[in-house]
């Protein structure tokens, strides 16, 4: 995984539920990710599926990603060419499985960040550059077994490395 | 020091002392996908070159969200999880045998287990002294596979909760309350953990409801006590053996303590679009209702089914509200047969559906028109929950929900009580 970043920002509010992400009327199109991924976030902001470009940033506030446990909702997230998500705090399960689907989940002071603010983050450094207004954010580090799983590339390609958890 | 019930039962399964904050790897007792998350759990394997499950007799793969399947891609879907069950010999449970977290009470899980469950709700289980949490689709897979999950040992937030519930107030209201109070993120990362004199006398039904909604208040499960009225419930069930006691160490130690007098909580409503949005019946009695649905993994069982059917026996819904209930599983909705339940319901003008999540995920019957509203005794009212987001849901308990389908607008139960 890259571990330098550089998109556009796209703001949402506190509480994005994983209905918002990946909508329960949509279920039918839960075996079939690249066409679900068309209407990522859109119960949100119906404009987001065609605005976003690869290695853009969706930046939410509090609670990002609650709700249900579908692994649909960080997945096409990634597939729509989010680069990372970056939130004031996530729900657990969206936060487990975002780093399962190897989709970074950086938790930031978002409120200084604005909609369509250019941004680069260094994953490794640990830094976001808001290039838009001149500043600089820090976000908490990953717990170490998770920054293992993401940067052998999700969960699926770590067991397929080791054939088990491998920890350290 | 004292351990809290999350850290003996993890301890357990790591085979180590643990506390609060450690990361293991632990062993699983029960792993469940539902239909929703099984087909994807199911490609993960294959991409994985896993298809196997550790313990399949405690593998379950439930149709249950999308039951019998409404749509071509979700019969698919179905296929799926019927032709993995097929190969490695898992359970599969059936469209009308019910929502995968009764069922998963009902048939499988004892406490002291770790079940891991592709389902947020997976936290009911919690209620019987298990840790039960939900997880992706992709964890579960491993789960199923290895026998083994990666756990972050959460720390606790002890709820105590004394005194006598007035009439009309319910565990549902109490849950709505707690969740009222602490908000839809108060307990993220953590452990709820149910106690006091009230949890003790209440029916394992009514625990069930609490651990269920543990989930709305960001947790990662919702623990209670292993004791008598546990056993009696396994025994009820031919797990009576199965039975073992579970309880926190007097000095275990927890992050938070939250005292909650029983006695001062009103009949509750969550109003839209979030759970923790929380008035009383009271403050809301007169919101015009044009769905209530009596069911669900939270308030779908025969205790539940009991009440509604008290207040609508020899009554009819109101003409402007359509009422559907759905039993929780096969069994619920077999003794609210013989209970004539059913029969109250179908005669008070309501539609009852084959045992599953009915409405609640928004795939089927019962989506909402734009601008509808549905009072609903289900544990989510998010935006678009209910297949529409135009439609406006409100939470709250059985008896809520029965008077409010005769009286066509959210009316506070006492008024008939």
């Amino acid at each position: 995984m890259e571990s330098e970043l550089k998109g556009k920002a796209w703001k949402f509010g506190d509480g994005i539920s994983t209905d918002h992400i990946a909508p329960g009327r949509l279920f039918h199109l839960r075996t079939n990710l690249p066409e679900l991924a068309k209407h990522v976030l859109e119960d949100a902001d119906p404009e987001f599926p065609n605005k976003v470009r690869k290695g853009d940033f969706v930046v939410g506030g509090r609670n990002f990603g609650l709700g249900s446990s579908r692994e649909h909702a960080p997945t096409i997230i990634k597939l729509s060419g989010v680069g990372a998500v970056l939130a004031k705090s996530f729900a657990r399960i969206f936060y487990r499985n975002a780093i399962n689907v190897g989709l970074p989940v950086l938790i930031c002071d978002t409120d200084q960040i604005e909609d369509e603010d250019e941004l680069e983050i260094d994953l490794s450094a640990g830094v976001i550059k808001d290039v838009t207004k001149g500043i600089e954010l820090t976000f908490s580090p990953l717990p170490d077994i998770m920054i293992k799983i993401l940067s052998d590339g999700g969960l699926a390609a770590h067991i397929n490395k080791y054939g088990d958890f491998k920890l350290e | 020091m004292g351990k809290t019930i999350a850290e003996k039962i993890i301890g357990e399964h790591a085979g180590r002392d643990v506390v609060a904050g450690d990361i293991v790897v632990a062993k699983v007792d029960v792993a469940a996908v539902q239909d929703g998350t099984g087909p994807l759990a199911v490609q993960q394997l294959e991409k994985m070159n896993l298809i196997q499950a550790k313990n399949p007799k405690r593998t379950v793969l439930f149709i249950d969200h999308a039951a019998p399947s409404p749509h071509k891609d979700l019969s698919n879907a179905h296929k799926i999880l019927r032709d993995f069950a097929k190969k490695t010999g898992v359970d599969l449970s059936e469209i009308g045998t019910g929502v995968c977290h009764q069922r998963l009470v009902e048939s499988y899980v004892n406490p002291g287990d770790i079940l891991i469950g592709a389902d947020s709700h997976t936290c009911t289980s919690g209620a019987l002294g298990a840790f039960a949490t939900g997880m992706g689709s992709t964890d579960v897979a491993v789960g199923i596979a290895l026998g083994k999950t990666w756990l972050r040992v959460p720390e606790t937030i002890r709820i105590n909760v004394n005194g006598e519930f007035k009439e009309g107030v319910y565990a549902k209201d109490l849950i709505l309350y707690l969740i009222g109070k602490i908000t839809a993120d108060g307990a993220t990362y953590k452990a709820l953990e149910f106690g006091g004199e009230t949890i003790k006398k209440m029916s394992m039904s009514d625990r069930f409801t609490l651990s269920n909604m543990a989930v709305e208040a960001g947790a990662k499960t919702g623990l209670i006590e292993a004791d008598e009225t546990t056993k009696a419930f396994l025994e009820s069930r031919g797990r009576g053996k199965k039975f073992r006691a579970i309880a926190p160490d007097e000095d275990a130690v927890y992050e938070e303590l939250i005292e909650i007098d029983a006695s001062e909580i009103e009949p509750m409503v969550s109003a839209p679009h979030t759970v923790d949005n929380t008035s009383t019946a009271a403050e809301l009695a007169g919101t015009k209702l044009d769905q209530v649905f009596i069911g669900t993994c939270t308030n779908g069982r025969l205790s539940d089914l009991a009440i509604a059917a008290k207040l609508l026996e020899g009554k009819v819904r109101h003409p402007d509200t359509r009422l559907i209930v759905v039993p929780a599983s096969k069994d619920v909705y077999l003794d609210a047969l013989a209970a004539g339940y059913i029969e109250t319901f179908i005669r008070a003008g309501a539609a009852v559906m084959a045992p599953g999540c009915g409405p609640c995920v928004g795939v089927h019957q019962g989506i909402l028109g734009d601008g509808e509203a549905c009072l609903s005794t289900q544990n989510r009212n998010f935006q678009g929950r209910m297949g529409n987001t135009k439609g406006f849901i409100y939470l709250a308990s059985p008896a809520t929900a029965a008077i409010s389908a005769i009286k066509g607008e959210i009316t506070d139960p006492r008024e008939v009580l």
